[in-house]
């Protein structure tokens, strides 16, 4: 008999499916819009920030932009869009069928619309104008209605995240087909795994920092103002004990996706397997243990400055061993430059600049002087923007084919590079003399002598708004028109290619076989024992020796 | 003709169902235990608040502060303890298929953890002091008053354990998530409880 399957149906993407692939999409394609929306916003301190004087928009309203552009890309568009490929790829990449919890992962997605929604309507009410971080007593003072939106929304957001963080470690560490042992599964595994480490024990913390500030705010408490008996600086302690550990959770995933599209591209195999696998969950554990370095200028005292400051730098050294593992992995390489590949090697590059500025702000010295300006928004725009989005473009290349069946036009996708990778560093990089030169961020005015090079970045900032257009006139495009794709059009050997493009609702027709390691490219076929269908599809899939 | 195809298909979905079966195993009080690391870190930052609090202000707690009376709290204290076993009694009967004895001491349980809100609610209005007195006072309801929601979903857990217990097979000696999850969500309140009773009435 026959079995037939369920087919797909494009309205499926709009509603409550369970299907860990819909709602990788669903994810991604959300997180894009936020990312339109912040983008947009950034834009507009841009222009202001363009000539000196506060003359575009009122400086009250620079701080909204500040405060909404922050948070959006933050929770909005980096966070969700890790959890957008994590939700696609980690079944695939086991051989499952879904994950394990499909009902919740569904429901955290649905928390995230209508959160994003609510967080931009505080800009009726007055958005908040505290920053991201949402200090108190600013936050106390600046707007009741803009600071509690905030609050929720990251609540809501937050809860979204953890959720998702929960359904990701079951899945990867219960779900994987029996012949995968936690050594051979993708490295991208391994950083959803240390990710949703951290997911898990930091957002709560955050959520509590949270709930305290919420009472200060609405019932007159005052744990966290100083005009009540109560202390700021224990709100900045409990709120950086997530917040630092969020840029790793920000990062992190997208290691991962680096680890996986630079061996398919150069044909070699991973450079140091259990290097970068174990250097993940060191990071997620040192990232625990490093949060007051954002705190040298609030009194933090001397003995506590060293230890935060020693405990930054150590975490270096596993960021340094997958720079190098991924470097050594592209050594040699037939480098097949593709839109995946170039956005592989700008996330290289400019996340090297992003890791090593963040060398120099850990040093205690170093920071108290650089603290709160332009060297600190260009330190962790080359780690988020250089370091995320670049590896987020760069899976998207890398997975299209597989999400839609589709192709993407290579052309269009290097126009989007290059622009992108100018816009870029023509936006970030002057921000680091800008700052070592005191120019203060946060703030929508500044000394005219800084006009020149910010007139630089707000052009910068022009080219890395088009850019956006011809990634999606080609997203579009080939969603609709682009070639067929392949069930495996980079030749890869990760279990997510061994279906079809897209794959079936099931995921695979039968239980996958593991007839590979993840990155055994270019292995020679002696060491294969003979296997002759084994030798054949590593044959197929371009052994280079 | 008809008839065998159906019965086929019958076989078939009876076979896809017990691979269904075997291929997922159950996953769900993996996730609960993930939950409740999750949930014991926001206690973990609210108690670190208050230990640092505790730390550095010079007077602590704060002059004017009223003596915080301990019977109360000492009564429900033994009262939450001792609910934690005899929910586990609870779980032995259905271990043993004794659905009655499931529902006899899950729905005592469910009074000790009303009595334990009860006893709360005695001492708020009872307490000379507000949410806003002082910093102390701020973090004594902040505190209590989110325990406090945490035992009113164990205990909303509890009821609806003894709601679905009603439908004849529902749990069993052998499949009986709900009742486990319940179980384990109730001890970890229970543990939170002694942690803040000794964090906030006897340090």
């Amino acid at each position: 008999m026959e079995q037939t399957h369920p087919q797909r149906k494009w309205q499926d993407y709009f509603g409550f499916s369970t299907d860990h692939k819909v709602i990788g999409v669903q994810y991604l394609v959300t997180a894009f819009f936020f990312y339109l929306v912040g983008g947009a916003l950034a834009e507009v301190m841009r222009v202001e920030l363009a000539t000196p004087d506060p003359d575009f928009v009122q400086p009250e309203f620079y701080n909204q932009l500040m405060t909404m552009h922050g948070s959006i890309m933050l929770f909005l568009w980096i966070i969700p869009a890790g959890a957008a490929f994590a939700n696609y790829l980690i079944p695939l990449m086991i051989g499952a069928e879904d994950m394990a919890f499909p009902r919740l992962n569904a429901v955290a997605f649905w928390m995230i619309p209508p959160g994003g929604i609510f967080f931009l309507c505080s800009f009726f009410v007055g958005a908040p104008q505290a920053g991201w971080t949402s200090y108190p007593p600013l936050s106390l003072v600046s707007g009741l209605w803009g600071e509690e939106i905030w609050i929720l929304s990251v609540l809501v957001l937050g809860t979204s995240s953890m959720l998702g963080g929960i359904n990701f470690v079951t899945t990867i560490l219960k779900m994987r087909i029996p012949e995968m042992d936690i050594h051979s599964m993708p490295l991208f595994c391994w950083s959803m795994l240390a990710t949703s480490a951290l997911i898990i024990l930091g957002t709560p913390v955050l959520a509590a920092a949270l709930i305290l500030l919420s009472f200060d705010l609405i019932a007159g408490t005052a744990f966290f103002n100083p005009a009540g008996g109560g202390d700021p600086i224990v709100y900045q302690h409990m709120f950086w004990f997530y917040s630092h550990p969020a840029v790793y959770i920000m990062v992190l995933p997208f290691f991962g996706v680096i680890s996986e599209i630079l061996p398919v591209h150069a044909r070699k195999p991973i450079f140091g397997y259990r290097a970068i696998a174990y250097s993940s969950l060191a990071i997620s554990f040192l990232g625990l243990i490093v949060w007051a370095h954002h705190m040298f200028t609030s009194g933090t005292p001397g003995w506590l400055r060293m230890f935060f400051m020693a405990t930054t730098m150590i975490i270096a050294v596993p960021t340094g061993i997958k720079v190098f593992s991924w470097c050594a992995t592209l050594w040699g390489g037939k480098l097949n430059l593709n839109s995946a590949l170039l956005f592989g090697i700008g996330f290289l590059s400019s996340f090297l600049i992003g890791g090593l500025s963040g060398v120099m702000v850990a040093s205690a010295p170093f920071d108290i002087h650089v603290h709160d300006t332009y060297f600190v928004v260009a330190h962790f725009h080359y780690v988020l923007f250089g370091g995320a989005v670049f590896a987020l473009f760069a899976a998207v290349y890398h997975w299209f084919p597989k999400m839609s069946g589709r192709m993407v036009n290579e052309t269009l996708g290097r126009i989007h590079f290059i622009l992108t990778f100018v816009g870029f560093n023509l936006t970030f990089l002057p921000m680091h003399p800008l700052g070592l030169q005191g120019m203060n961020r946060r703030i929508a005015l500044y000394d005219p002598q800084f006009q020149a090079v910010n007139e630089l970045v707000t052009i910068g900032s022009f080219i890395l708004a088009v850019s956006t257009i011809p990634f999606l006139i080609n997203m579009v495009w080939s969603v609709f028109k682009g070639e067929k794709a392949p069930r495996n059009p980079w030749n890869a050997l990760t279990l997510e290619w061994q279906t079809s493009s897209p794959p079936i609702i099931e995921n695979f027709e039968e239980e996958p076989v593991l007839w590979a390691g993840p990155y055994d490219y270019g292995i020679d076929s002696e060491s294969i024992d003979g296997d002759e269908e084994v030798e054949d599809m590593l044959a197929e899939v371009g052994s280079s020796s | 003709m008809q008839s065998s195809a159906l019965k086929e298909s019958q076989v078939i979905v009876n076979g896809h169902q017990e691979i269904a079966h075997h291929g997922h195993p159950d996953h769900r009080m993996f996730g609960v235990i993930l939950f409740l690391i999750a949930d014991s870190m926001t206690f973990l930052g609210f108690f670190a608040a208050f230990l640092i609090y505790r730390a550095i202000m010079p007077v602590w707690p704060p002059e004017g502060t009223p003596e915080l009376e301990l019977l109360v709290p000492i009564i429900n204290t033994v009262i939450l303890v001792s609910s934690s076993f005899v929910m586990h009694k609870g779980q032995v009967a259905l271990k043993k298929n004794d659905i009655k004895g499931l529902q006899l001491w899950f729905a005592i349980t469910a009074v000790m953890g009303l009595a334990f809100l009860l006893g709360q609610g005695y001492e708020y209005f009872h307490a000379e002091m507000g949410l806003t007195t002082n910093l102390f006072s701020s973090c004594f309801f902040a505190l209590t008053g989110f325990h406090g929601l945490h035992v009113t979903v164990g205990v909303s857990l509890i009821l609806s354990v003894l709601w679905r217990s009603r439908t004849e097979a529902h749990y069993s000696s052998s499949s009986h998530f709900g009742v486990e999850a319940a179980e384990i969500y109730w001890h970890f309140v229970d543990v939170i409880w002694l942690i803040l009773f000794i964090l906030v009435y006897l340090l």
